[in-house]
This record gives structure tokens, sequence and C-alpha cells, in this order.
């Protein structure tokens, strides 16, 4: 068993301590994030998993409690918050906000000139986020104002990815795409993951998206983490997400159902394919096709 | 002639480059009717025109090519321009660049203020609007604190007290978390069911059609198809090839369907679905 | 910066909260007036006794307006300092080149008293008026001012949409930098060049976030029929009523009671 690439110990936030509006916007997060996994990270809004997400870059300083990256306490030594940020990438929601510079090249350089690194290895870098990010080349030396709003983003994460973080987070990368856009985005995504090999936190309102990706789930309700468990375990508690304002997909709640009512299904479902392969063999079996 | 009726509607607009003015066609020849009381979505990829067409229909943009009506208007005649735009409302995606005032009551107040409508009906349209959105209670609160959900409300009370026939909303929960689509689709459905208000919805997210009239699908400019939820949904192979989704219950009930089985219709949503697959499993 | 609201408005019941906003700005700027039309102490003292029972009756905790003090105690220090040193006539007491006399410490209580009255009358509307009252009330009483091609509907509506926005843009300021952190961005040490120049990446997508959210107002008030001032109704009349007339009343009293000063004592 090798040693968690990211684990909190007893994460706590609260916003105004001692005013009247105090607010425990984080309590007792306690995770294990293994090197090399894809985590859908879920919760309805105002759940706290963003400022979770925020905090395990070390962009919110948490008021009690620790994060480690790799073993070390991130806010031990305040000069090196800089190199967490570059080893844990953050993508925010519409990153595309946060586009600035001349051309798209040079934005996407923005990260690593950061990190003072030689030119030569920037320009390679910038490619190779660009591509992985499925943006075409000839569109690097536009103005990435000029850009449509899917390749906007795609810029934004490029940005984000030329830091080469060991840790990738995306906050609802895919909100406001239309399907074709989500879908090319989840798979560049997904590509990346492979090809790097490395941690991956997907934050999304889509249980689709998040089933058709994640290995494990993690859930957040008011403030708390309530379930982290793989996702076809946690997509098998459909009442419990339900309770939490969450719904699992809806192949999942289908044959959920339908395994109630005492069709010989497998405990949580996650994709069309399966509940095809696994249904169609039950007809065949039955004569019915 | 019905409420809105568009004509051979084309729309272009200049793209200037470096070295000439190119025209970019957006809708191509397009024709479509909305009756009075309908709910009708319209649904199509980034680009497809979707957007464009929607804004056509309060005169936001007018026609470059043949002729958009609204409630027998050529919305083309400037001078009756604000005539048509009391008649169609339009809301828009982003819920927090459509609210002009820092009190929710006094945004709300907007439309009929420049209408000239009395004192005492813009408060009495006012209260109704909010009422009818499920925002009464907030209508002393600062906007800027509200969820996206209740300020895409808002924005639709907005339109409301304008007392318009038809609403028309282009993806307003594009930006929104699902309880706030949730919340805004159901004020629609409602403000549609009881009040007789024709909506139009411009969508991305499928699940948010399956109750409407009526479903158009724009792909490059053009309908490329239309009919119930259930007539459109059925064509999957084509929906797909467009790259739009079905709802997986459609998806999965065709998949079968390919592979032989036989079912009276292809189910809808999650209890058609169950209804009719634990029907022929069990 | 989440939570920052614009002014210094403080909701509470009190009567100064419920008096018409066009009294209360007319009433300061009357106030304003008054308190340097005070020749002697007996009129600076009825001024200020005006001020005080506003600031009483504004229900207003004391500490605010303290604090609101805080901000020009600077000015106050200097303003009187100089007052006293500079005063004409018999030297009561003097040193180097500084003397203190009789008119010098006389005027120094003037100004420091005037300043003081000044920035608590101020802070009672500001604290009892919130900033759309203002706006509304302003508006109104700009009105006259058309006459003279002045556009008060559209500076009215200008702080308005003012009021809406800056919430919305300190917040999405808020946001970019944590995004521009996140990629690195170090906006805390460097010399002033270097700090300014790390403005850079803030300032631009903030710039293009104003132009794109000010084209969709835009056509957002267009889809909401606005065709500016003219033919414009407003849904709130605001009325004036009898503890408008005592307010008016008390000010008369008081403006009297200045003159009577000013004249016989």
């Amino acid at each position: 068993m090798s040693k968690p690439i990211l684990r909190t110990e007893d994460l706590c936030l609260v916003y105004g301590k001692g005013t009247p509006f105090e607010k425990q916007a984080v309590k007792n997060v306690n995770i294990e994030i293994n090197r090399g996994e894809v985590i859908g990270v879920i919760g309805h809004t105002g759940s706290g998993k963003s400022t979770l997400m925020q905090m395990l870059n070390g962009l919110i300083k948490p008021t009690s409690g620790k994060v480690y990256l790799d073993g070390t306490d991130i806010h031990a030594d305040k000069k090196k918050l800089r190199d967490v940020r570059f080893r844990v990438g953050l993508v925010f929601q519409y990153p595309e906000n946060q586009l600035f510079e001349e051309t798209v090249r040079q934005d996407i350089a923005f990260g690593p000139r950061n990190m003072g690194l030689p030119d030569e290895s920037i320009q390679k870098r910038v490619m190779r986020a660009a591509a992985f990010s499925g943006l075409k080349e000839e569109l690097l030396d536009r103005s990435p104002f000029d850009l449509s709003g899917g390749e906007k983003r795609r810029a934004a994460i490029a940005g984000v990815i030329a830091m080469d973080p060991e840790i990738l987070i995306l906050d609802e990368p895919t909100a406001g795409l239309d399907p074709m856009g989500r879908d090319v985005l989840l798979s560049q995504i997904e590509a990346y993951h492979k090809s790097r090999n490395n941690t991956v936190l997907l934050v999304s309102h889509s249980m689709e998206d998040i089933a058709g990706i994640a290995d494990k789930v993690l859930v957040m309700n008011h403030g708390v983490c309530e379930m982290f468990d793989t996702t076809r375990n946690v997509f098998s508690r459909s009442e419990e997400l339900e309770t939490m304002g969450l719904r699992v997909p809806q192949i999942t709640k289908i044959t959920t159902e339908l395994r109630k009512k005492g069709v010989p299904l497998s405990e949580g479902i996650l994709t069309v394919e399966d509940a095809f392969k696994e249904i169609s063999a039950i007809l065949k079996k039955g004569g019915r096709i | 002639m019905n409420f809105i009726e568009a004509e051979h509607l084309s729309f272009y607009y200049e793209q200037e480059d470096e070295q000439q003015n190119t025209q970019k066609l957006v809708l191509r020849d397009v024709s479509l009717s909305v009756k009075k009381g309908e709910f009708l979505a319209v649904i199509g990829h980034n680009g497809s025109g979707k957007s464009t067409l929607s804004k056509h229909m309060n005169a936001i943009l007018l026609p470059t090519g043949g002729r958009m009506y609204v409630d027998g208007i050529d919305t083309s005649d400037e001078e009756r321009i604000y005539e048509v735009r009391r008649k169609v409302g339009l809301v828009l995606q982003n819920p927090d660049n459509q609210l002009v005032a820092s009190i929710v009551e006094e945004d709300v107040a907007f439309g009929p203020e420049n209408l000239g409508v009395e004192p005492e009906e813009i408060r009495r349209r006012v209260d109704k609007s909010l009422k009818a959105v499920d925002m009464y209670e907030y209508r002393l609160h600062a906007p800027h604190k509200l969820s996206g959900g209740q300020k895409q409300r808002i924005a639709i009370a907005g339109i409301l007290a304008m007392e318009p026939d038809c609403i028309v909303l282009d993806e307003p929960t594009a930006m929104l978390d699902p309880k706030g689509r949730e919340e805004v689709i159901s004020a629609v459905t409602k403000l549609n069911k009881e009040q007789g208000i024709t909506v139009v919805i411009i969508t991305h997210n499928m699940e948010e059609t399956v109750n409407c009239d009526r479903v158009v699908v724009m792909d490059k400019g053009k309908i490329l198809t239309q009919g119930t939820p259930r007539e459109v949904f059925s064509q999957v192979q084509l929906i797909r090839s467009h790259q739009l989704d079905v709802p997986q219950a459609t998806e999965l009930c065709s998949m079968l369907v390919s592979v032989g089985l036989s079912l009276v219709q292809l189910p809808l949503d999650t209890q058609e679905c169950i209804d009719a697959l634990s029907e022929v499993l069990l | 910066m989440r939570d920052i609201t614009l002014g210094q408005y403080y909701p509470s019941n009190g009567i100064l909260h419920r008096l018409d906003p066009r009294i209360k700005v007319l009433l300061l700027i009357g106030v304003i007036v008054l308190i340097f039309c005070t020749f002697n102490f007996f009129a600076l003292g009825v001024a200020a006794l005006l001020v005080a029972t506003s600031v009483i009756l504004s229900k207003v905790p004391i500490k605010l307006y303290l604090k609101s003090m805080k901000a020009i105690i600077i000015v106050i220090l200097i303003t009187s300092l100089l007052n006293l040193f500079y005063g004409t006539g018999e030297p009561l007491w003097s040193f180097w080149i500084f003397k203190i006399t009789k008119d010098g410490i006389e005027n120094s209580i003037y100004v420091t008293v005037r300043i003081i009255s000044l920035v608590m009358v101020s802070s009672s509307l500001t604290f009892t008026t919130s900033p759309t009252d203002l706006t509304d009330a302003l508006e109104r009483l700009m009105k006259p001012l058309s006459f003279f091609k002045v556009k008060t509907h559209e500076i009215a509506m200008m702080m308005t949409i003012a009021l809406r926005f800056v919430p919305t843009l300190l917040e999405e300021t808020d946001k970019i930098m944590s995004a521009q952190k996140a990629r690195g961005a170090d906006m805390e040490s460097g010399n002033l060049i270097k700090r300014i120049k790390a403005l850079i990446p803030i300032l631009i997508p903030l710039f293009v976030s104003a132009f794109r959210r000010a084209y969709e107002l835009a056509m957002a008030m267009e889809c909401r029929c606005y065709q500016g001032g003219e033919g414009r109704t407003r849904m709130k009349q605001l009325h004036l009523s009898a503890r408008d007339f005592v307010a008016l009343f008390v000010f008369v009293v008081a403006v009297a009671g200045v003159v009577l000063c000013n004249i016989f004592l």
C-alpha cells in the first residue's frame, strides 16, 4: 500500500468566528486520496465542496486541521505555498473568465512562466497542454477573446494543465457547455489522466458525467464529508443521496428500481451500456429477443 | 395567424476580417409558428442558431430576410417595437446581468415603470408576479445575495410584471445547479398551465423538454426536426448524430428495441422506463 | 469582501429612518448652511444641539458615529491647531514664533465644533437612509435641473446600476484573484512596478467581464422596454407625512434660535 498523495486531517473552516454570522463551511473532513485516482466530488450548492477544493491547494487556509501533500503539511512553510499550487492545479468554475493575455499561447504560458521555467520548456509545455485539451494549433496565436465559448474553456484548462500538476482539480468544468462540448471535454480529461496517470478531482452537478469517469465519489453535505467510496457503492445508496438533495444517474435509478422489483440486475449500474448488456442477457434467456 | 409566426426567416451578421467583410449566416430560411398557450422547447447545440431565433421573437434582432410576426405585428415595424416587446418578454441566460435594481421589488417594477403604468397598478403587478414565481417573501432582499435559481425567477417576475402573452427564455438554466434548474422549470411550467402564458424555452438540457407540448430541434441555422417530445426523442439515431442528448431512459430502451425487443412506445422518463421494462422482464 | 454593503446604512426603525428621504436631504443641506451661519457661541450651541438631537433620534449606536469621526481626526487636529496659533490680537501666551490669543482659542473651538457637527449630521443621513432611497430622493430633487438640460434621470439610473453592480464586480474580482493565484500569480511580493504589473492579469479579465455585463444588461433593459426617462412612472411614490412636517418645524425653530442668538447675544 503506497502512501496517499493527498491527505486531510480534521480539516475545518469557520467564517466570521465569534460574530453572530459564524458559519462552519467545512467540518472535520478526513480524506485520503491516492495517486492516479479519479475522484468525483458531488454536493449541492453551498455544501462546502468548492471551499474544500480551494483548501486542498492552499488558497483558503483552514481554521483548524491539516492538509498533507505527499506527507508534508502544505501550510508548514509559507514560502513553499506557491509550489503547492503548481503541484495541485485548480481549474475554477467558468475558467474562461480568467483569460487575459494577447494570445492563447501566452495565456497558457502564464502558469509555467510563474514557475520560473526556461523559455524552451515553457513552449514545450504549452504545446503539450494545448494538445491535451484539444485546442487546434492554429488557435494558439489568436487572441483568447476571439475564441468560441468551448474553445475558451479549453484554453483556460490548458493554462492549468501546462503547470503539469500532480493533482488536477476541476470545479464544474462542463457547466454551461452544450452536450457536444461537454463530451469532448470529458474525453479529453480522461485521455489526459490516462497518459499522465496523475490524480484528478472533478466537481460536478451532473451525476451522469461523474458516473462515466470517476473511480470514487466524495459526497459533501453541509460542510461534512458524508460518503467517500467507490462510484458504484456511492450510487447504490440512492435514497440517502436523495435526502441530501442529490440524485443518482437516471440509468442507476432505473436499474435500482427494477432490482427492487425482483429483476436480477447487479447493484449500482452506472452506464447505459452496462444496463443494456445485463438487461439484454436476461431478455435473451427469457426468449423475448 | 398564429401568435408567433416566422416566415422564411434568415439572419446574417457582418464579420469584419482584416481583409474583407464576410457574411456569417446564422439562420437559414426558418419557418416556425407558435400557437397561443403553447409550451415550446427549442434545442440544438451552440451555434445552431437557437439563441438568435429567440432574439427575433421580441425584436431584439430583426430578420435580414423573411418576416417575423408577433400577434400579427411585423417586428420590423419600428413604430410598434415596444408593443412587440411588451407582448413577448425575453429572459436571458445570465441572471446576474439582467437585474437592474439593488432591491428585488424595485427590479420587478422596472418593466412596468418603463411602460408608464400607474403606481398602484405597478404595486399590484409586482406583488402578483413575485407570488407567481414564489419569491414574494424575498421582495426586500438584495439580488446579489440570492441563489442563481432565485435570481432567475426574479428575472422572470420582472418580465411577468409587463403582463406579456408570451415568455421566451434563452437558456435560462445553463448557469444554474440542479435545484435552480428545477425551480425555474417548475415556475415556467406553472405559468403556462395556470395562466395560459405561451412559453418558448431554449435549452440543451433534454430532460427539461420532456414535459412540453412540442420540441423543435435546430441545427446549422435550420430546423432539423420537430414534434412532440416522444416523436422527437424516438429518433434516437438522428438526435445522437447531431451530438445532442436523449434521456438515458429513452436511449436504453431504443438500444433494446434495436436488438429485437418490442415496446408500444419509447419511454421518456424514469417512471415510464421502469414500467415498460418491468412488464417485459418480470 | 463578500458581504460588503455600500454606504453605511444601518437598518433600524428610528424616526429618522422613516422620514421622507427628500426631506432628509434638504434638511441636511439646511443644517450645513446653518452651521456656517453661526456667528457667536450661543448660535453655535443651538446648531450643535440640533445636530445632537438628530444623532440621538437616529437610533444608531454612537460607536458608529465615532468610527466615522476617526477618519477625519487628523483634519480636525490640524485645522484647530492652525487656528489656535494664528489668531490675531493680544497674545495670552507665546513661545518662539507661536502665540496663543483669545481670538485664536475661540476660532479653534469654532472650527472644531463645526467640523464635528458637519460629519455627525452627514453621517446621520447616510446611516438612516438606504442607498436606493438616497438615489431616489436625489433624482426627484434634481428634477427641476432638467429644465437646464441636465440629464437628471440618466444620472440617477447610472447611480442605481452602480449600486447594483458594485457588489457583483467585487465578488468577481475576488474570484479572478483566486484563479490567477492558482496559476502561481504573485501579488504580495516585489517592488511597486512589479506589483502594478501583477495587477494586469486581474484587471484585464475584470474589464472584459464588466463590458460583457454592460452589453447584456443593455439588452435586458431593452427587453424590458426601457426608453429613457420620458413617460416613465415610478412604483414607489414618496408622500410627506406628519413627521416630515414636525422635522421641518424643529429645523425652523433652530433657524430662528440661531438668528436670534446672532442678533441679540
